[in-house]
């Protein structure tokens, strides 16, 4: 079990290396779907493990987009001058400048949103079930809007970046690998997190919150590291978009709540809450099924996407996970105890 | 930020501009209010929390605009939108709605999420995305000055709009089937055991939930403009006013329908108009954090 455990791992990473240049000209695609991959691992930490619905984890990557790109601006130029240019003035970037912009970026964007996130978190970790999905929502559209309305950083233009310096082609790999590296990290920091006290700690608060309280778990602490946990990654992932889109705007790009925002719950309820393998299933179908429409049902895609989300949540809550589970409850580790025939006596 | 304190200093200068505010305010308002209460009508009796409730708005309106379009006159907007949203509503609830009464409240408000995207964008390929309304051809009135404007078909609208509001709060305390849906809100086990049909109490309310938006939109579509994608701005608004007034207080929903669209006016005011969806988000922020500031002080959470 654990051998053929390995060489599925193995087999993973090696097709996460390979992928790009197999299939070359989805290289951006596949990007995404790490970016997808992540935010829905990232989303069902609080949302799968700890019970708490966040329709807000888009604030994170907009501020993580805003925050990687102002310090790399920031460390070479004036932002506020660069910002009222709107791309029009001639900002050139050394390979330095760009690299070592994007790298500290990048970090201080996952730091940054952490910190955001304690802060949000201890004012709305009061509010349970629907009222926190609806006050997280609300802290990531009221976000969207003051920012389109704040000229030191664009206000609602957005920001332009320089563009990746060298072969473009090169580029996409690179940003696929930036994504891939996140991702995997991402996992592996999950899959560790789950295992240990931490994360019976939030799978108890998920189940009881009341009794874990009464149990002697300090619920508000767990809740927040948890959140900054998620931020973090989200927050990385979001400075790299800003790097890989190269221009972003508020609403539609960074602070976008019915898209990236929506999808992330999507996948992890497609793929199943609170597994490890749930939400990396449920992106890869939902992204599948994104492509597919967009490319052949143009038009109708949105429509699409509004039934796919609503047969999601109405008829298969579940998701792949938790059918398989009911299916196949050996693959669990769940022993089901056959019903025995004439047994009695 | 100097701009702001002008745009304070003007409101102390010249108060009739207070007035003018207030008065716009008033009116979106209690659009607001209307919506607003089907919203804490569905909440309360189903338990249901309903995105999609700026939608139905807008939908009412298209079916408003469909009908002058097509040569009928506007004021017939109003009850025919009504009767076509109740259908609608009534399809809604036998497809997805009678399907996650009984989950956990999340389900409900993402199902309802997935049904704001999907009416959207299938407004946006019937009528396609520009901006739409309805001239009703009457005049406007000056007063003071020309400092306040008054459109007739303002008038005309937010009059509609209190018919329709006295209609249905009649038709709750007074008719058969109002009493078995305030019965449901109570206690609907207790309601079921004495021998109420629940299940039909659940699709009657949701259908008059979705008329009575339809209709808000009629009047809306008159008076102001609607976009296939200006529904979600209706349906924060609507969560703004139910956070705040809480479920079953229908004198504290239009209290706070009206409240709500006098100082989203003063915050376009002060702020400038492109802080007006931000007043309204934030305004929804300020509401549960007084809520749970309220709850904290007897141990307790807002669930």
């Amino acid at each position: 079990m654990t051998k053929n455990k390995t060489m599925l791992y193995a087999a993973i990473m090696a097709f996460t290396f390979i992928s790009p240049f197999l299939f070359p000209t989805y290289g951006t695609q596949l990007a995404t779907l790490w970016l997808m991959i992540i935010v829905s691992l990232t989303w069902d930490m609080t949302g799968g493990q700890m019970g708490y619905n966040s329709l807000g984890n888009i604030f994170f990557y907009g501020t993580g987009m805003y925050v990687a790109a102002l310090v790399t601006i920031g460390l070479t130029y004036d932002v506020g001058e660069y910002t009222s240019a709107a791309g029009g003035g001639i900002y050139e970037f050394t390979d330095l400048q760009y690299f070592g912009g994007m790298a500290l970026g990048v970090i201080a964007a996952g730091l940054f949103c952490s910190l955001t996130a304690v802060i949000i978190g201890s004012l709305t970790f009061g509010l349970r079930g629907p009222y926190f999905a609806i006050g997280t929502l609300g802290v990531a559209i009221a976000a969207g809007e003051l920012v389109s309305n704040w000229d030191w950083v664009g206000g609602g233009q957005g920001i332009a970046l320089p563009v990746y310096p060298g072969d473009l082609d090169v580029g996409k790999t690179f940003f696929y690998f930036l994504f891939a590296g996140v991702g995997v990290a991402t996992f592996i920091f999950c899959k560790w997190l789950y295992g240990t006290r931490f994360g019976a700690a939030i799978n108890a608060i998920r189940d009881d919150e009341e009794k874990a309280d009464a149990m002697g778990i300090h619920t508000l602490r767990y809740k927040l590291y948890t959140w900054a946990m998620a931020a973090f990654f989200v927050g990385m992932a979001g400075g790299i978009s800003a790097f890989q889109l190269i221009h972003f705007e508020p609403l539609e790009s960074a602070y976008q709540t019915i898209n990236l925002g929506i999808f992330m719950v999507v996948c992890v309820l497609l793929g199943g809450k609170g597994t490890l393998w749930g939400p990396v299933i449920g992106a890869i179908l939902f992204h599948l099924f994104k492509e597919i429409t967009w490319n052949y049902l143009l038009g109708w895609q949105w429509v699409a996407l509004g039934a796919l989300i609503v047969v999601t949540v109405v008829y298969f809550q579940d998701g792949v996970m938790g059918w398989l589970e009911h299916k196949k409850p050996e693959w669990f580790g769940i022993r089901v105890e056959k019903k025995a025939v004439g047994d009695s006596k | 930020m100097d701009q702001f304190l002008g745009n304070i200093g003007l409101l102390f200068e010249f108060p009739i501009v207070n007035f003018k505010i207030i008065l716009d305010g008033v009116m979106v308002g209690a659009l607001f209010a209307l919506a607003a209460y089907g919203l804490a009508l569905v909440w309360g009796v189903m338990n249901v929390k309903n995105l999609a409730q700026g939608d139905f708005v807008i939908a009412g309106g298209y079916v408003s605009w469909w009908l002058v379009e097509h040569g009928f006159p506007a004021l017939l907007g109003v009850p025919v939108a009504f009767v076509v949203m109740w259908g609608i509503g009534w399809v809604i609830y036998k497809l997805v709605i009678s399907r996650v009464i009984e989950r956990d409240l999340f389900t409900s408000l993402l199902a309802t999420f997935g049904l704001a995207i999907m009416m959207a964008q299938i407004m946006n390929l019937m009528f396609g995305s520009d901006t739409q309304s309805v001239d009703l051809g009457y005049p406007t009135l000056h007063f003071f000055d020309g400092f306040i404007d008054l459109p007739i078909a303002k008038l005309i609208g937010v009059g509609m709009a209190t018919i329709l509001a006295a209609g249905v709060i009649i038709f709750m305390k007074s008719s058969r089937m109002g009493q078995a849906i305030r019965a449901t809100a109570q206690d609907a086990r207790a309601a079921r055991v004495l021998g109420i049909d629940t299940e039909k109490v659940y699709a009657f309310t949701f259908s008059l939930n979705s008329a009575i938006c339809g209709a808000a939109g009629a009047i809306i579509v008159m008076v102001w403009v609607i976009q296939p994608f200006y529904g979600i701005a209706y349906s924060i608004r609507a969560f703004v006013i139910v956070t705040a007034a809480g479920l079953g207080n229908l004198p504290g929903v239009i209290a706070a329908g009206l409240g709500i669209g006098a100082l989203e006016q003063y915050g376009s005011h002060i702020f400038g108009i492109g802080y007006q969806q931000a007043v309204a988000v934030m305004l929804l922020l300020l509401v549960l954090l007084y809520r749970l500031i309220q709850q904290r002080r007897n141990r307790q959470v807002l669930k």
